[in-house]
């Protein structure tokens, strides 16, 4: 069978001085859309409905899925970083996918009766591993800074991740060997009944979660 | 350690200077709750005020709106069109054969897609906090001693 692939969507729209305020594509963005590639047979499968990325940054990751899954699925993305939600409605919108942004807390603002129907969950997390009073230090850091083990930020999004996701919901998490993913396939499990997987490993890793 | 609400002040400056492509739409407003406030139960549908508003054209596509209507709470619609002048026409619940019904589907296309919100605010319903929707981005962050 020959495989899907997905296109990375343009944005050369996003000035230098765009850059110094949200977190530039780099290799992790195009690692995290290499999972999505690998897994996007599995992921027409589930034919989502709800897809969303927390940390939506520069939005090129939820872009490159919708391009690739089509106006079939809704398209979301959260930031505490409001103009990266702007930026990320942009990059949309110039690969032609419709994506509604809104500016909070990992999905705080989403009510509970959405909140167990997202299909595909994404997020690339503030995952290197800092002092803790970097996290959120500039508007950069929030998309970067993660504290100690490059975890404080991640795991508090963990035991709430069985109550977000819906009953066949996927999470992909990108994360690095300082973040002890052995470790965060554990604690997933102790919230849920998560079986994790690496999708792609290459020293950063990356960790495919499934209920 | 920056809160979260003094982080996207920084932004704001900014943000001022951008052109809007994109702004909230109803679609988003059946996403969002208030109840990540300590006190509150349900937090929806938040109430939206709107200062400034367009109207934009989208090509009409009968599965996605299908789709997403199948997806989205039909009383926070229902609330937020009414909010935002738009909810004549709109049946108080969703008819049987909503999906076959073509004029039905063209005016709900319209009101999720065709209308968007670029400044106002949105509130919670039962404390009355305020959420400011600026450049099109409804802002839900709370400052730490409100969560």
């Amino acid at each position: 069978m020959s495989e899907i692939s997905i296109k990375t969507p343009s944005f050369n729209h996003l000035s230098a001085a765009d850059l110094d305020l949200i977190y530039a594509p780099s290799e992790d963005t195009f690692l995290l859309i290499d999972a999505l590639e690998k897994d996007l047979k599995e992921i027409f499968k589930l034919e989502p409905c709800i897809c969303l990325e927390i940390g939506v940054g520069s939005g090129v990751v939820i872009t490159a899925l919708g391009s690739a899954l089509g106006p079939s699925s809704l398209y979301f993305g959260t930031d505490v970083n409001e103009f990266a939600c702007k930026k990320a409605e942009e990059t949309a919108h110039l690969n032609g996918v419709t994506l509604k942004t809104f500016c909070c807390n990992f999905v705080d603002s989403v009510p509970d009766s959405v909140k167990g129907s997202i299909d595909v969950l994404i997020f690339n997390p503030p995952y290197v591993v800092t002092e803790s009073d970097e996290i959120l230090s500039s508007p950069l850091a929030s998309a970067w800074a993660g504290g100690e083990k490059g975890r404080e930020v991640i795991d508090k999004l963990f035991p709430s991740l069985s109550s977000i996701l819906s009953p066949r919901g996927v999470f992909y998490l990108l994360l690095e060997k300082n973040n002890k993913p052995k470790e965060v396939s554990s604690i997933l499990e102790q919230f849920g009944i998560f079986k994790s997987q690496a999708v792609i490993d290459n020293g950063h890793g990356k960790k495919n979660c499934r209920v | 350690m920056k809160t979260l609400l003094q982080l996207s002040n920084i932004f704001h400056d900014r943000i001022n200077t951008i052109k809007s492509i994109r702004n909230m739409k109803l679609i988003t407003h059946n996403m969002l709750t208030s109840n990540a406030l300590k006190t509150v139960k349900e937090g929806y549908p938040l109430q939206i005020y709107v200062d400034e508003v367009k109207q934009v054209d989208v090509d009409f596509q009968q599965q996605f709106i299908t789709k997403t209507v199948s997806k989205l709470n039909w009383k926070a619609l229902l609330f937020g069109a009414k909010c935002i002048g738009h909810s004549e026409g709109l049946p108080e619940t969703l008819p049987e054969n909503w999906e076959s019904n073509d004029e039905l589907l063209k005016k709900l296309h319209h009101v999720l897609l065709e209308i968007e919100v670029i400044t106002g605010s949105l509130e919670c319903p039962e404390t009355k906090r305020r959420f400011p929707i600026s450049n099109g981005i409804p802002n839900m962050l709370l400052n730490e001693d409100e969560v």
